[in-house]
């Protein structure tokens, strides 16, 4: 490995070759300014195209400015973060850019969280100099994302995730200098497009030209309404990351907090789709299971290996571009809409409540979920199982609307019976986590033993592509898992081609799973905040009584009651779904 | 603020066979996108929306990232030319020498902009870079035909002669 001595700023840094000046800089503590610069380092996830300029740096001997962001750092180097020469063409860049961008920062819904905003504080600029043409687009709205490019900064962040990490390729830069813009095909809106809604995009966006739709007004009407009984699910991941919105350490767990202040808002009703996830697991496990036994007693029509189904970009993805493969994944409703359709069913039959005067509310780490409960398919005579669908942003902004002191709130528990979980449905919230939570009670159900172990620690991790074998009782049962629309489509390929040795596959969308949603914290390039909220996923998980699905004694009561069994006609009828080709 | 409005059209079999042609031509590589382009505007005279989608499948990539080039170099078009393609040179020479008001004079009896055509699919107008011409300057091509000194006054003969039936050797490829 070779080594390279330059100084920065005077200070002598010791880095490997191949290090950019940048990373130089940040491994001393120099932090030079970025604005398209976006590296999420567990994930493997780069952006830097050089582009933005702002992270000019002076170097001796050398006749123009550098750009730290993509200039390697070489043997003896003498660079200058803030000579004037450096920081006055800094400021110009940070102007020229700033010249055609709508001043309309104090009611733009990125506004306290923008990257373009913060750098223009930090950097100290007080007036633009420039003035010219302002671009005027037209503003594309689909059922979960806008797309207002007035405010693009052509930083590619969104395109790069679009097109490199998620193979969705629906943005990319078109036309020409000042008319550049970041559109799909034929300028044609988002939702006549290929786009699955991940949220990838929105999640890098470093500024307001990519947000989610904003559902919290229609939510306020809701809980304010009195002819209704609001009620409302928490997804998992969503309790790992809210805290980060007020001002708490990332990977700090606040269910309880989170439960009262659902509470404090109005919700008649506090449940958990964890409930629902140990649903899914107890469908989808047995879905597992049944056509794994056709399959080892050789019947050819049962298709291996089974995929999961709670993503909803994912189903999106693989009805746009794998349409020929649309048997292969679980037939399960995802968390939210088995909550949503069980809620209007059972749990309104409970209350004794018309399903039209029953609203459900959820709170997503996900962009994509507002659509999914869109689709036609999830709801019963134009009433929709699921009301609205809002982020863990939203809901932060929700808390802080009603004033609410999120971190004075007291631990408060989810009500019953939707909102008994287990640690198998907690952990779905991430990476490798719906694979474990299936295994877990496939295994027991499948074997009629004990598991000796809850922790499957090999299907746990940040890499983008996985693989473990689980020793079913002597059967080897071959697990895959991806995170990341493209790692999903390499897994996808395998299968196509009948490569494929696994039996079940685990696909989640955003890198890290739901903990890295579109519609989670904004985590600004540091994934290390990934990392940390699944930690704490695995914590809610080894802190819970009960860990595996099938002894959730809500559940049981719930098939004893009014399910029957897992598979059975009923919960066909509420629990399961089809889909679609979506290239037609 | 502009949006483009394509009608839909339905590629002929053997469009889409002349466009996966040239594809192969080049490995169908994606790297070879640009060239690829040329060769298929060259053979259609414009790259409509679904010659697009074909050209994405072909080199497997996205229709987005086609579309981009598509939009990025000028030389590319999406709008189908007129039997009688008209460029205007804006080099600096015919500038100078009063260009601008000749392509003005176009678009005012044409009724279209630089880089539409016709409703009747005629004439499309377009502004190019210097044809090595500059002693005849300000030049106008029709087609491969050169017309040199042109004043505002001529252009209306120059579209006359082309609309009673036109001189043979102007027509274009």
């Amino acid at each position: 490995m070779e080594i390279i001595n330059l100084t920065i700023d005077n200070k002598p840094v010791v880095v490997k070759k191949g290090t950019t000046v940048l990373e130089a800089a940040t491994s001393i503590g120099i932090h030079i300014p970025t604005l398209c610069y976006m590296k999420l380092e567990d994930l493997n996830i780069e952006n830097r195209p050089g582009g933005c300029r702002v992270c000019v740096v002076e170097v001796k001997g050398r006749r123009n400015l550098a750009p730290a962001c993509c200039t390697e750092a070489t043997e003896g180097m003498e660079v200058n973060t803030h000579s004037i020469r450096a920081i006055n063409a800094r400021r110009t860049v940070m102007e020229l850019i700033l010249s055609d961008h709508p001043a309309d920062c104090l009611v733009c819904p990125k506004s306290g969280n923008c990257d373009l905003q913060n750098m223009a504080h930090r950097m100290g600029i007080r007036e633009i100099h420039y003035k010219g043409e302002q671009s005027s687009y037209r503003k594309d709205t689909s059922p979960a994302i806008i797309r207002d490019i007035d405010k693009c900064i052509m930083c590619r962040r969104c395109e790069m995730m679009c097109n490199e990490v998620q193979t969705v390729g629906v943005l990319s830069a078109i036309n020409r200098g000042f008319n550049s813009v970041v559109a799909p095909a034929f300028e044609m809106n988002l939702d006549h497009s290929v786009c699955t809604y991940c949220g990838q995009c929105v999640a890098v966006c470093p500024t307001g030209a990519l947000t989610e739709v904003d559902e919290t007004g229609a939510v306020i009407r809701a809980l304010s309404d009195p002819s209704k009984t609001v009620i409302v699910q928490t997804a998992p991941a969503v309790r790992a990351a809210l805290g980060e919105e007020f001002g708490m350490e990332a990977g700090t767990l606040v269910t309880g907090k989170l439960v009262a202040a659902l509470r404090r808002l109005g919700f008649d009703y506090v449940f958990d789709t964890d409930f629902a996830a140990d649903l899914t697991i107890m469908e989808e496990g047995a879905e597992l299971l049944n056509r794994l036994t056709r399959h080892l007693q050789g019947d050819p029509n049962v298709k291996l290996p089974i995929l999961t189904s709670c993503c909803p970009a994912w189903v999106k993805f693989f009805e746009h571009q794998f349409p020929d493969l649309k048997d292969v994944p679980s037939t399960a409703r995802s968390p939210q809409q088995m909550f949503g359709s069980i809620a209007k069913s059972y749990f309104a039959q409970q209350l004794g409540v018309r399903r039209e005067d029953l609203v459900v509310v959820s709170i997503m780490p996900c962009v994509a979920k507002k659509y999914e409960r869109g689709r036609d398919e999830f709801s019963v005579n134009n009433n929709p199982d699921v009301d609205y669908a809002i982020t863990t942003r939203e809901l932060a902004a929700l808390i802080k609307i009603s004033n609410i002191e999120f971190r004075a709130l007291p631990n408060e528990e989810f009500d019953k019976p939707l909102g008994e979980s287990t640690g198998a449905g907690v952990i779905f919230g991430t990476t490798g986590g719906v694979i474990e939570a299936a295994v877990r009670t496939a295994y027991e159900v499948y074997t009629g033993k004990e598991l000796p172990r809850i922790d499957f620690h090999e299907l746990r991790g940040m890499e983008g592509l996985r693989h473990a074998t689980i020793d079913f009782n002597g059967l080897p049962l071959n697990i895959g898992i991806a995170h990341g629309l493209g790692n999903a489509r390499r897994l996808l390929e395998d299968v196509r081609s009948g490569k494929s040795r696994f039996h079940a596959i685990e696909i989640m969308s955003c890198p890290g799973g739901c903990i890295g949603g579109g519609g989670q914290p904004y985590h600004h390039g540091n994934s290390e905040i990934l990392v940390k909220r699944q930690q704490a996923i695995y914590r809610e998980d080894s802190n819970k009584t009960i860990r595996k699905s099938h002894e959730n004694p809500y559940i049981k009561k719930l098939y004893a009651e009014f399910l029957g069994a897992p598979l059975s006609e009923k919960s066909h009828h509420l629990l399961h779904t089809e889909y679609f080709d979506r290239t037609k | 603020m502009k949006i483009q409005i394509m009608p839909k059209i339905k590629l002929a079999d053997s469009t889409v066979q002349t466009i996966r042609e040239i594809c192969k031509k080049y490995d169908n590589k994606e790297g070879e996108l640009i060239n690829v382009l040329h060769n298929v505007q060259e053979k259609l005279g414009y790259l409509p929306a679904e010659v697009q989608e074909v050209v994405a499948l072909e080199l497997n990539m996205s229709v987005a990232k086609v579309y981009g080039v598509v939009t990025f170099y000028s030389f590319f078009t999406m709008i189908p030319q007129g039997e009688y393609p008209i460029s205007i040179c804006m080099g600096t020479a015919c500038y100078v020498r009063g260009a601008e008001q000749v392509l003005n004079e176009f678009k005012r009896q044409l009724k279209v902009e630089v880089g539409q055509t016709t409703p009747d699919g005629r004439f499309s107008l377009s502004c190019l870079r210097c044809v090595g011409a500059c002693g005849l300057a300000p030049v106008v091509m029709v087609g491969d035909k050169v017309f040199g000194r042109v004043a505002p006054q001529q252009v209306k003969d120059i579209i006359a002669e082309y609309h009673e039936g036109c001189p043979h050797e102007a027509k274009s490829a």
